[in-house]
């Protein structure tokens, strides 16, 4: 079990709810970096079946396994999908020097529904300059209904980030993020490692969340034009890519969803929900 | 000898509301002129700032997007982009 230092706070797991990833700059020392790197160049690393406890995967000595055991990068695990989760599978992504075109924008495995999620953790253990690609997000979208690469059509929006990181870096993604492999420009080959773990506990309150408060959850002024940056105002910040509509849609969506993770069902941001969930007639019965 | 021929460009644009003259969110090219070669993420700068302003520089609008009511019981659901509006250019080559 995670030492509470290195589980994540609930202003980090609303921007997970929110935006649907999580990044580390160079959290991974360089030894385990080189370690990686040359075990990568010289072919490889076993896999596991699907469902294999993570726990009993990478056993030491193992680079990609000493990254895995990093006390912070366990804290992230132990927060986002609880103790003992499985292992789904792992690769060794490359993008190939001077290569014509970028992968095209997808979502990994089939549409999947569930509150519950996967998490997908991306490990960089050399430098990404922007010209070498660098893996590319869009921010908030992990909460749409696709179908893989139905979305591939699309090629930029506003707010995309393309992952330009030093070698350690990490980044942690909801399983339904939009993402893909930008173009690597650069004469060198590109590596960045995945792997997916599913949760087998009910994902509540896995994280540190001795900062929640009755605060969190009281309902708030609509429209007042602060500049804050508690729980609600996180939730309800707006991706530049969001269409009008859709964009207040996806602030419902992440209230749902930080519902579920916190098991406060009266928990709303800009009174979205609790406005529908209003029903007097039912007052007047009870 | 050379003949001039005539080729399609696509550009595809979703903006923030179903009005043409509404904001950029996201953009997509395809030249089938062969001169410009684009793929997902190649740029951060939007070439139009909205709709309207494609019209204004000559592309010509071939698809509006229609609205559709949401299913029932997927009036809180998103999924694929809205407002997608696609243009096109037709350019002269030489073959």
């Amino acid at each position: 079990m995670s030492d509470k230092q290195h589980l994540l706070n609930s202003h980090q797991m609303a921007e997970f709810v929110a935006r649907g990833f999580l990044r580390f700059d160079e959290i991974v020392p360089d030894d385990i970096n080189q370690a990686v790197m040359a075990e990568f160049e010289a072919g490889g690393i076993n896999s596991y079946p699907a469902g294999t406890p993570f726990a009993e995967c990478y056993p030491a000595p193992s680079p990609i396994g000493a990254m895995l055991r990093l006390p912070q990068i366990q804290g992230i695990l132990d927060s986002l999908v609880g103790q003992n989760p499985l292992f789904d599978h792992h690769a060794i992504h490359k993008r190939l020097p001077n290569e014509g075109k970028a992968q095209g924008l997808h979502g990994d495995s089939i549409i999947d529904t569930r509150l519950h999620f996967d998490v997908q953790l991306m490990y960089f253990p050399h430098d990404v300059p922007l010209e070498m690609g660098g893996t590319l997000l869009l921010p908030g979208s992990h909460l749409r209904r696709i179908n893989e690469a139905e979305v591939s059509r699309y090629q930029n929006f506003l707010g995309q980030i393309p992952m330009v990181c030093e070698a350690g870096s990490i980044l942690v993604l909801h399983h339904g993020i939009w993402h893909c492999g930008r173009q690597n420009r650069t004469d060198r080959m590109r590596y960045m490692y995945k792997i997916r773990l599913n949760p087998t506990v009910r994902q509540l309150r896995l994280w540190n969340t001795d900062d929640l408060d009755e605060d969190t959850s009281a309902h708030q002024p609509i429209f007042a034009g602060e500049k804050r940056d508690d729980v609600q105002a996180i939730l309800a910040r707006l991706e530049p890519w969001f269409e009008a509509g859709d964009g207040r849609l996806e602030i419902v969506n992440r209230t749902l969803l930080w519902r579920f993770l916190t098991g406060d069902e009266d928990f709303d941001v800009h009174y979205w929900l609790t406005r529908l969930e209003n029903m007097p007639e039912n007052r007047l019965s009870a | 000898m050379a003949a001039a021929q005539q080729r399609q460009k696509i550009l595809i644009l979703y903006l923030g509301t179903s009005a043409l003259d509404s904001d950029v969110k996201g953009w997509t090219m395809y030249d089938g002129t062969g001169r410009e070669h684009h793929t997902t993420g190649d740029s951060d700068e939007r070439p139009y700032a909205t709709g309207m302003e494609a019209l204004l520089d000559g592309w010509r609008v071939i698809q509006f997007p229609q609205l559709i009511p949401p299913y029932p019981g997927m009036e809180y659901t998103t999924s694929f982009k809205k407002n997608e509006y696609i243009f096109e250019k037709l350019e002269t080559i030489e073959t």
